[in-house]
């Protein structure tokens, strides 16, 4: 069901490989460019508040949007081996537990986006996908995003990031199972259950290397086409905060000992509907400023997983019992993770 | 006369692929008729799960991207 305009293998390799080399070389020099820009094509006077503003931006746009560029790129191509279909395939009858691993897991590389929520949860419904395995993947799938994990590495380091997978992955898990055992099926809107296919999944066509490589930079030109206004918004707010707003600014408000900060943060959050692109960077600077990692990790969660929007969608096919069982699991889920991050840091 | 079909539920990227759609059939003078389907239960009946989706003569051609111009055109002019 392909069709893409074959081109030559090799010179596709070679492009890419060269590609990456430059990459590397700009990534590796970007300190110093950094510095000539600012001490000598701008002239700015080292150690005030405006050059260490200019300096923040200038450094951490071009490496976020590098980090951005080369992940997407090869995220995109591995996304081509798994289609919803495919998943659909894997997650079909699997029990609670097994299948709540397994969907939170795919919820990560499989594509998709929100506007295609309600087929995708229709389709699952449809070929006997348990609605907790289900919900598993509707979960893990925005939590876990890919410019979310990069923002997160390229702001706040390797552990961080990693402690975002993977406690996104086990709210996704639980909060799926829980749904499971609960037996919600009474709260999806009967029509649900009569909508049927008639066509079969066809077999797929084998796709070559440069066909996938031409989807990853489709999907480069895509995402880096609706976030790169967020994350320089996201980066010159956080520049501007860097250098003005006085250190512990936040510690009364969303700090260690403040008990009521994280359900604080949760609710606000649910409102909020940035993508993760300009969420990670402003973060960075409220953990700057004094507020604690668990409160700022509760606080990215709830904005990224529980959106308000996604959830009016959802209305369509489940009645409001269930988004509300939803919303509740998972942010008791976020809260958790975000004492538990309080209390370890 | 072929019959297309676009099926999405009203998001950007179905608007873009009818809107694209419409303009190749026309520069390339093809005879089609070209219908959006914006209800989940029909658009279910296609086995789609990620929008849009182009459904050439009731057969899903692609679905979940905007293809280019010049694919799409390929596609319609070797019917």
């Amino acid at each position: 069901m392909t069709h893409y305009v074959h081109k030559n293998n090799n010179l596709l390799i070679a492009l890419v490989t060269g590609g990456v080399i430059v990459w590397l070389v700009i990534y590796h020099f970007l300190q110093p460019m950094t510095d000539w820009f600012v001490d000598s094509l701008l002239g700015m006077t080292q150690g005030t508040k405006l050059t260490d503003a200019v300096r923040f931006f200038v450094f951490e746009y071009p490496k976020v949007m590098l980090l951005l560029l080369l992940i997407i790129f090869f995220v995109g191509i591995i996304r081509t081996f798994f289609t919803p279909e495919r998943t659909r395939k894997a997650l079909e009858g699997r029990r609670t537990f097994t299948g709540n691993v397994m969907a939170s897991l795919l919820g990560i590389v499989t594509p998709f986006c929100s506007c295609s929520a309600i087929p995708l949860f229709l389709g699952f419904v449809e070929s006997g996908v348990p609605l907790g395995v289900t919900f598993s993947f509707l979960i893990a799938s925005p939590m876990i995003n890919e410019v979310a994990i990069i923002l997160l590495y390229g702001l706040f380091g390797w552990k961080t990031a990693l402690i975002y997978v993977s406690t996104g992955l086990i709210i996704a898990m639980i909060a799926g199972a829980i749904i499971g055992v609960l037996k919600l099926e009474k709260w999806v809107e009967p029509w649900v259950f009569e909508v049927h296919s008639e066509q079969q999944d066809e077999a797929e066509e084998r796709i070559c290397f440069s066909a996938r490589a031409q989807m990853g930079w489709s999907a480069v030109k895509e995402i880096i086409g609706k976030v790169w206004i967020y994350v320089a918004l996201g980066i010159a707010i956080g520049a501007g905060a860097h250098g003005y707003v006085p250190q512990g600014f936040m510690v009364s408000l969303m700090g260690n000992n403040t008990w009521y900060s994280v359900p604080l943060s949760v609710l606000i959050g649910i409102p909020l509907y940035s993508n993760a692109a300009g969420i990670v960077p402003i973060v960075s600077v409220l953990i700057e400023k004094g507020a604690s990692l668990g409160t700022s990790l509760a606080f990215m969660m709830s904005v990224i997983a529980l959106s308000l929007p996604e959830m009016i969608i959802l209305r369509k096919v489940l009645k409001l019992p269930l988004i509300m069982t939803f919303v509740g699991v998972v942010g008791i889920g976020i809260m958790i993770v975000g004492y538990l991050f309080n209390w370890i840091f | 006369m072929i019959e297309i079909k676009i099926l999405g539920t009203g998001c950007p990227k179905c608007k873009a692929l009818e809107k694209l759609t419409r303009i190749v059939v026309e520069k390339a003078a093809i005879e089609a008729n070209i219908t959006k389907v914006e209800n989940i239960a029909d658009i279910m009946r296609y086995n789609v799960m990620v929008t849009p989706a182009l459904v050439i003569n009731e057969k899903v051609i692609f679905k979940g991207r905007i293809p280019t111009m010049n694919e799409l055109q390929q596609i319609l002019t070797s019917l």
